[in-house]
């Protein structure tokens, strides 16, 4: 490998909690398209899309000295109902999970354009008190940024599995993915419950929009930037899972971290995607 | 049946009248300039320079009159920063839409396809901002960004200049790059000038462009402990570089940005010092140059009320200009829109832009190296070298 060379134990630990935080972000990303994908069978590249546009949400509200967390109470109920809505129009004419693919990347490209209307094709950069707090632990730092975004990724995705698993709503939720004929036989509302979780789905890109704005400069373009590694996270951590994504993007971010530590960064995205190549050879099932 | 009898006197009353009508409906037809830009896509940030330069150049030009008598219209298409559709899109502006005159497109990619289209057509082509002056193969493409032949060398052997005479001059040298072609291409410049000058190279390392997290990147430079760091940055690399080296307390002692995204990078309170490259900056002497503190005030204001995050003009705000002067220049001397004449005369005279008089007769037409070393200090971009091109004694300072 060109460039390889054997890094420091402090390089090395750096690296992985780069990795670490880097992946919550990837698996906080993932989340609300793996349960839109494995619980509604919609493919919504919108979601990118929508996680940007709350990005840029949190940037202007914070101009106004609004504080990004804060930014949630109205960013988060906004981006459900647009979810929700955009779950509606899909189920009025029967979207298949193809055409989701399809309506949802020109809804990207619609939401793309709307982005640059408003802030310009410009970079922007989200200032907040937030960015300049870091500990220093045992040699490694902890910036709070990207804490929070670790933190927030951790419970939100526990809770969504708590919900998925041991409340009536999360079983009907699975069950009519599973067999929705059935489910209905059972008293299950499907059309109820399809609006909610798509609204909670877009819900999260809300909160990963944040937490994009927190440690990153932004830029309309940058949305397709996300969607490789996280379709990646998605696939491997297995559609519908709520834990999923987490774990997988959590794996694919320390491997891209330790490779870029180890030999040119340039060969980080080739070792994550080898991965997922890997994973889904040997377990084909993985992202059924 | 009698035929119809025209006196001489007739037929040439009516020749006049036709040529005079001719003429008139000419003078009445705008001039039209086509060409693309990135408007959307991952080079669009940057494009929207170029296209707010364009229209407050083509409105100053219309009202001085336009070329040659007549209005100019200036058509722009997006290419949405791929390079094969602004190739589709300028054979269009050719065939299709007929324009007189071409323009370039942002960036080097885009340039290179509107350049296949130009040489096939036999048309002049200015462009803004080509980094790899080997790749510039045809004879009626001419550079608006003074870089000089071989800037790998050049530029390279300045920033190293600027260095060894500043308060530190580096020993050991960390280069990390984009793998984006004209800045690999500087990069690969830069590690040669850093071996001919004897000095060690501590680190080298590359990413794919739009690389996201730049983390493991800051740490190994960390580690790698060099005097000074060359970044081949484009773009937001170099602002996502500094904020990854914030994180983890790393400041670099020396640190230069190739092509990075001006505003946002001055804007960082960690690029204090950092070091890049201009053709032109809003301070003497590039304001004394032909129309430098007129445009200066027309960006500003215009980019103002465009909302842009950086009103202030710089290397890619000047490039775009100097372009449009180019071509100016060219149609007024010849007093025409033959793209032959046109490039004739800029091949073999020197042109009165606002980065100085430039010469279009070396290696792709590129003129002098005329790219000088400028430094963040205080918030603001100040040219530290070469001594002349300095205002008010400024000098290199290091972290």
């Amino acid at each position: 490998m060109p460039g390889f060379s054997l890094p420091s134990a402090s390089l090395l630990a750096q690296s992985v909690l780069s990795g670490i935080f880097v992946g919550a972000l990837y698996g906080l990303l993932g989340l609300g398209l793996s349960l839109s994908w494995g619980l509604l069978r919609l493919i919504n590249l919108a979601h990118f899309g929508l996680a940007f546009l709350a990005a840029y949400l949190c940037y202007q509200l914070s101009l106004a000295h609004v504080d990004p967390l804060l930014s949630l109470v109205l960013i988060v109920p906004l981006l459900f109902a647009i979810g929700a809505g955009l779950h509606w129009v899909m189920a009025r004419f029967a979207v298949t999970p193809f055409n989701s693919l399809l309506l949802t990347f020109g809804l990207t490209g619609i939401l793309e354009a709307l982005i640059q209307s408003v802030w310009t094709a410009d970079f922007r950069k989200l200032e907040s008190a937030y960015g300049n707090v870091k500990w220093k632990i045992g040699g490694l730092y902890f910036p709070l940024p990207e804490v929070i975004t670790l933190l927030l990724a951790v419970g939100i995705s526990f809770a969504v599995w708590a919900v998925l698993r041991y409340t009536d709503l999360g079983k009907a939720m699975r069950a009519a993915a599973e067999d929705p004929a059935v489910a209905a036989a059972f008293g299950v509302d499907e059309k109820r419950n399809g609006l909610l979780l798509a609204g909670l789905c877009s819900a999260l890109a809300g909160v990963a929009g944040v937490c994009l704005a927190l440690s990153f400069t932004l830029a309309p373009s940058q949305i397709y930037a996300w969607v490789g590694v996280v379709f990646a996270a998605v696939m491997l951590g297995g559609l519908g899972r709520a834990l999923g994504p987490l774990i997988a993007g959590t794996v694919i971010g320390v491997s891209e971290a330790v490779t870029m530590a180890v030999t040119a960064p340039s060969w980080a995205p080739i070792v994550s995607f080898t991965l997922l190549i890997v994973i889904l050879v040997l377990r084909p099932g993985r992202a059924a | 049946m009698t035929r119809p009898t025209f006196s001489r006197r007739a037929i040439v009353a009516a020749g006049l009248a036709g040529a005079a009508g001719l003429t008139f409906a000419q003078a009445g037809t705008p001039v039209r300039i086509g060409s693309t830009l990135a408007l959307t896509g991952p080079l669009s940030a940057t494009a929207q320079i170029h296209k707010l330069v364009g229209e407050i150049y083509v409105e100053q030009l219309n009202k001085r009159g336009g070329l040659l008598g007549r209005q100019v219209e200036w058509v722009v298409k997006d290419d949405q920063s791929k390079p094969d559709l602004a190739r589709t899109l300028y054979e269009q502006l050719v065939t299709a839409d007929k324009v007189d005159l071409l323009m370039g497109p942002y960036a080097t990619g885009a340039i290179l396809s509107a350049m296949g289209v130009a040489q096939r057509y036999n048309k002049v082509l200015v462009h803004h901002t080509l980094g790899v002056p080997s790749l510039a193969k045809y004879e009626l493409a001419f550079p608006a960004w003074s870089l000089g032949s071989e800037p790998q060398n050049t530029v390279t052997a300045s920033v190293f200049d600027a260095l060894a005479a500043g308060p530190k001059p580096p020993k050991t040298v960390a280069v990390v790059t984009s793998k984006f072609p004209s800045i690999a291409f500087m990069s690969a410049g830069a590690r040669e000038m850093l071996k001919k000058r004897g000095l060690t190279e501590v680190l080298f390392l590359e990413w794919d462009f739009g690389n996201r997290d730049f983390g493991p990147i800051a740490n190994r430079v960390k580690d790698a402990k060099p005097d000074f760091v060359w970044v081949g940055a484009i773009g937001l690399d170099g602002n996502l570089l500094l904020d990854a080296m914030k994180k983890i307390d790393y400041e670099p002692p020396q640190h230069f940005y190739m092509y990075p995204a001006p505003g946002p990078l001055v804007a960082l309170p960690e690029a204090k010092n950092a070091l890049s490259v201009t053709i032109f900056e809003d301070q003497q002497p590039f304001l004394s140059n032909p129309g430098g503190a007129e445009f200066v005030r027309l960006y500003r204001e215009r980019a103002t009320k465009a909302g842009l995050a950086d009103t202030s003009v710089e290397t890619q705000a000047a490039a775009s200009w100097t372009a449009w002067q180019i071509l100016e220049a060219g149609v007024n001397a010849t007093k025409s829109l033959d793209d032959q004449k046109i490039g004739a005369f800029l091949k073999a005279n020197r042109v009165d832009t606002i980065q100085g008089k430039l010469r279009f007769d070396g290696l792709g037409n590129f003129g002098d190296d005329l790219m000088r070393i400028k430094q963040v200090q205080n918030g603001k971009w100040v040219v530290v070298w070469p001594k002349e091109m300095t205002a008010g004694g400024a000098k290199l300072l290091a972290n």
